[in-house]
């Protein structure tokens, strides 16, 4: 109950004025910081739902797959420049984001994870960071400024950021298969994830 | 129910990208220009000799439009050569009954006539068919700049960034071509053709 009361706190937190020009005054901020947010939020909700209404919800999605599919569709959308562009001029795009990264990108995700083996998760976790890797070159090399609301420099920060943060989860994952955490399985048993909510590595 | 969301995701980014095209809002805003020619609000000018003006003016003839702040030392100096360019280029006697240039300051408040004149004579405006003006209202400024779909942001070492380009307005007054500071030329030869 308080781990949700503190999830909509959050939100809310995020929500404000002065919390989303905080984060979205550099491409950076609006990127990795306050996108990831919002998504994680949606994550952590769909986990903290009581198991049999997870598994409604994934009876109605048709599965783990339209999930994924519909956080990668949704998640690539908020990945174009013109759109983090739209989201900074234009009020319905910017509630656009903020509804659809929780709900139609995160809770997916959250839902779909228990659901996916060892090589499942792997596949989504790599093909996410060598995204990420790619997008950070892109904005590194790129010659022109992609969002009219960011400086050259801002999306070349944004750009190496990306490209940091991509070796970093390349190395908790890999790290992860050897050392893992206490307590841990591997496998579709719900009740161990559960109790491992708290827990945040890749691939748990 | 994963090919619905594939299709349904597919056609989202379809949508969001003008068909796989446009991936920053610079090129969206070219592409939708060219498909729906925009009317602009009207906006009263203040031109380097202090004369008060509107686009409205200038119905029924071309006019190529940029927008540029004097204080600039980089891309705006692009846009006055392309500008010249261009003037030299279209044929002597469309310019002034045809064909006007009009270079607009966003920067009203340090941009006055006084720097409004250097400008023209750094880069040959006449004043005349080449104006360079500033929009003294703040407001209509800034209804103007949206509906150009320019945005100006502060470069962080007290000058400004902004999306430039080469604008054509018809002679119906509306926003119709958008081409390349690049490429003035180009952007000359289809205006003569428009």
């Amino acid at each position: 109950m308080v781990r949700r009361a503190a999830l909509a706190v959050l939100y809310l937190a995020l929500a404000t004025p002065a919390a989303r020009s905080w984060f979205e005054a550099s491409m950076t901020g609006h990127m990795l910081l306050q996108i990831p947010l919002l998504t994680a939020i949606g994550v952590l909700s769909a986990r903290l739902l009581p198991g049999h209404r997870q598994d409604r919800l994934l009876g109605v999605a048709g599965g783990a797959l339209p999930c994924l599919l519909l956080a990668l569709f949704v998640s690539t959308y908020w990945m174009l420049p013109r759109a983090l562009d739209s989201a900074l001029t234009h009020p319905l795009a910017e509630i656009a984001k903020f509804v659809s990264l929780p709900l139609l990108v995160g809770a997916p995700l959250g839902l779909a994870w228990k659901r996916l083996t060892l090589i499942g998760r792997g596949f989504v976790w790599t093909n996410f960071i060598s995204m990420l890797a790619v997008l950070g070159w892109l904005y590194i090399a790129a010659p022109v400024r992609v969002c009219n609301n960011y400086l050259l420099d801002q999306q070349e920060s944004a750009g190496w950021s990306m490209v940091k943060l991509s070796l970093l989860l390349f190395a908790c994952w890999l790290g992860s298969f050897f050392f893992g955490a206490v307590g841990r399985t591997y496998g579709s048993d719900s009740k161990s994830e559960t109790t491992r909510r708290s827990q945040r590595f890749p691939g748990s | 129910m994963a090919a619905l969301v594939t299709l349904l995701g597919t056609g989202v980014l379809w949508w969001g990208s003008d068909g796989f095209v446009a991936f920053t809002a610079e090129s969206a805003r070219r592409a939708h220009i060219l498909r729906a020619p925009r009317a602009l609000p009207p906006a009263l000018l203040e031109d380097q000799d202090g004369r008060a003006f509107s686009l409205h003016d200038y119905r029924g003839k071309l006019l190529a439009i940029e927008f540029i702040y004097t204080r600039c030392s980089t891309i705006c100096r692009t846009l006055g050569m392309s500008f010249k360019q261009i003037r030299d280029r279209i044929p002597a006697q469309a310019l002034g009954r045809d064909f006007a240039l009009l270079t607009i300051s966003f920067d009203t408040q340090s941009d006055d006539p006084a720097r409004l004149k250097a400008y023209a004579n750094a880069y040959g405006a006449d004043g005349r068919d080449w104006r360079v003006a500033r929009v003294p209202d703040a407001a209509q400024l800034k209804r103007l700049l949206d509906a150009f779909g320019i945005v100006v942001i502060p470069d962080g070492v007290g000058g400004f960034e902004h999306n430039a380009a080469l604008h054509l307005l018809g002679r119906d007054g509306r926003l119709a071509l958008i081409g390349d500071i690049d490429q003035p030329l180009a952007f000359a030869d289809q205006a003569a053709r428009w």
